[in-house]
């Protein structure tokens, strides 16, 4: 597998380029015109708080929300004005692990593994199988082909959802959030998985998540997104020393500023009409 | 006004409802002949899977209601026959009522129940999972994965279904004709057979045919349609339910009247 070849329509090269990102769910607008870019080979750690709008990023990114306005370039390809086919050809070329798993649960495990495959690929059954068993092995999945996804616990449902967004060896790979909930032996055999994908593969990677340490480790540049904008945008080591207060309190683990007292809180229910008469 | 709004948004509704179903059952149409031959043995497969879920395992039950419904029909109609002294035409009663109604009636209203609400779960279960959208990313149609194996299934089955019906029903019709208007099982039969027209059970086909596609769409697109959480789910199969079995009467309706306009007697 080589990286993406880069290409003349994006900038520097890049493997994913995003302009002035817009996106609404009916009248809520829930990312507000973001940009930044991915370089071929590289993890791009999306941060961010609950809410911020990580996983509408990343449903956008493959396609699956349409923006309402700005670019997404993506293979050469811009989202916006791409035809079914071209998409579907682009879709053959990444990967995709869901927040929820997403598996099919009528399939096995292995069933969910092989499905791209046969469907997509002219390989035969036997060597299918030998592709499955491998993938499910690099998640520490192996033997568990034939399981239902409902028999299997919350961590072995990602690590599966994984194996499966591996499964055609895509140029980029999408995770959102592929290792919150799991032990800390699991996340960080993900984290691992990743970073051995990265340097095997030169896959290009976004990972949406929560866990700073795994961010760290396994991130190239992060992005930490707040309410739908993007407040910094760097290296690791760049977002490590930044002195900006968003960045700051997510990184240092500060809550929220507590309301002072009983009436500014319900102040604050009421909004800023009472405020202003009083 | 509002009142006339009202009557005018909803009939835009309906007719851009009907417009949806026609798509989604388009497009599964062009998905079963036009799909890549790359993992074609795998669509056949669900295909059949479906077929047997939709046809052979809805043989039992569909036997005992439709077997029942014979014996009923053949009551009713003895009811009324006995004060002309007619009795000999209980097998066409029987036989016509069912061929060119009851027949695909009875059998879509089993497989709405058993299927038509199974399909709707089943792919709005797969909407709140984002299995759906998984389809999409591994660039599978989810119409072409999901709805053609149904409707294949369907058209094919429905058909079959419904003549079994017709037969099971004339059994049970031929059960009151020998124990209580003195017929034997091959005078009822031959009685049968001489009032039954080849157009009777070919109209009750093509009905069960067309009933077969509403039940797909219906299902299917109430389904897709599923909103966000689990609740939803349970919403649209009731939806699903309710709204086929209006569908199916209404197409029922369109083409009994276009049988009765176009037949030449
Ligand atoms: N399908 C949807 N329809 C309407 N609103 C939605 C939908 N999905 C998400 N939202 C809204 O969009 C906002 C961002 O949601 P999103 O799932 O992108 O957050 P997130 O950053 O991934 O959060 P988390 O870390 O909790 O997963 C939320 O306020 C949510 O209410
Ligand atoms: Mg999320």
């Amino acid at each position: 597998m080589t990286p993406t070849p880069e290409t003349q329509t994006q900038d520097r090269g890049s493997a994913i380029s995003v302009r002035n990102l817009r996106v609404s769910y009916g009248e809520r607008e829930i990312l507000h015109g973001i940009s930044f870019d991915v370089l071929p080979g590289e993890t791009l750690v999306i941060l961010g708080g609950s809410g911020s709008g990580k996983s509408t990023l990343l449903r956008t990114l493959v396609g699956l929300e349409r923006p309402t306005s700005g670019e997404i370039w993506l293979g050469g390809k811009n989202m916006a004005t791409i035809t079914p086919k071209e998409l579907d050809d682009l879709r053959k070329t990444i990967g995709m692990s869901f927040q929820g798993s997403a598996l099919f649960g009528s399939m096995t495990v292995g069933e969910n593994v092989s499905l791209p495959l046969k469907e997509h690929s002219p390989l035969d059954d036997s060597t299918i199988e030998i592709m499955v068993r491998l993938k499910l092995d690099q998640v520490g999945l192996a033997g568990y082909e034939n399981y239902m996804p409902a028999q299997l616990s919350g961590g072995m449902k990602k690590r599966a959802a994984v194996a499966r967004a591996m499964s055609m060896d895509p140029q980029i790979l999408f995770f959102d959030e592929p290792s919150a909930g799991l032990d800390p032996i699991i996340a960080a055999g993900i984290d691992e998985l990743i970073l051995k994908l990265k340097k095997a593969f030169g896959m290009t990677c976004v990972v949406v998540t929560h866990e700073l340490a795994s961010a760290f480790l396994i991130g190239d540049r992060m992005i930490l997104l707040d309410r739908g904008v993007i407040v910094a945008n760097g290296t690791k080591d760049e977002i490590q020393v930044s002195q900006q207060p968003r960045v700051r309190q997510f990184l240092d683990r500060i809550p929220e500023p507590e309301l002072k007292d009983e009436l500014s809180y319900l102040q604050m229910l009421i909004g800023d009409d009472a405020t202003a008469r009083k | 006004m509002a009142f006339t709004e009202a009557v005018g948004r909803t009939a835009i509704d309906q007719f851009a409802y009907v417009g949806q179903l026609a798509r989604l059952t388009w497009r599964a149409a062009v998905a079963v002949v036009t799909g890549p031959r790359q993992g074609a043995g795998l669509r056949y497969r669900r295909a059949l899977h479906q077929a047997m879920a939709v046809g052979v395992e809805a043989i039992p039950i569909i036997s005992l209601i439709t077997f029942f419904v014979g014996v009923i029909l053949a009551l009713q109609s003895a009811h009324e026959l006995k004060r002309f002294g007619a009795m000999e035409f209980v097998p066409n009663a029987v036989a016509l009522s069912l061929t060119r109604e009851l027949g695909p009636l009875m059998t879509a209203i089993i497989v709405i129940g058993r299927s038509g609400s199974a399909f709707a779960a089943e792919i709005g279960t797969m909407k709140v999972s984002e299995e759906i959208d998984a389809l999409e990313t591994m660039a599978l149609d989810p119409v072409q994965f999901l709805v053609a194996p149904k409707l294949v299934a369907m058209l094919i089955m429905m058909p079959c279904l419904t003549m079994w019906s017709d037969f099971m029903g004339i059994a049970g019709g031929a059960v009151f004709g020998i124990l209580g208007a003195g017929f034997t099982i091959s005078s009822y039969f031959r009685a049968t057979l001489d009032a039954l027209l080849k157009e009777d059970i070919i109209t009750g086909l093509i009905k069960a045919f067309m009933f077969g596609m509403v039940i797909t769409a219906v299902g299917c697109q109430e389904g897709l349609m599923t909103g966000l959480g689990s609740e939803q789910v349970g919403r649209s199969t009731t939806t699903a339910v309710v709204k086929s079995i209006f569908v199916v009467i209404l197409v029922d309706l369109g083409f009994t009247a276009l049988f009765y306009f176009t037949s030449p007697n």
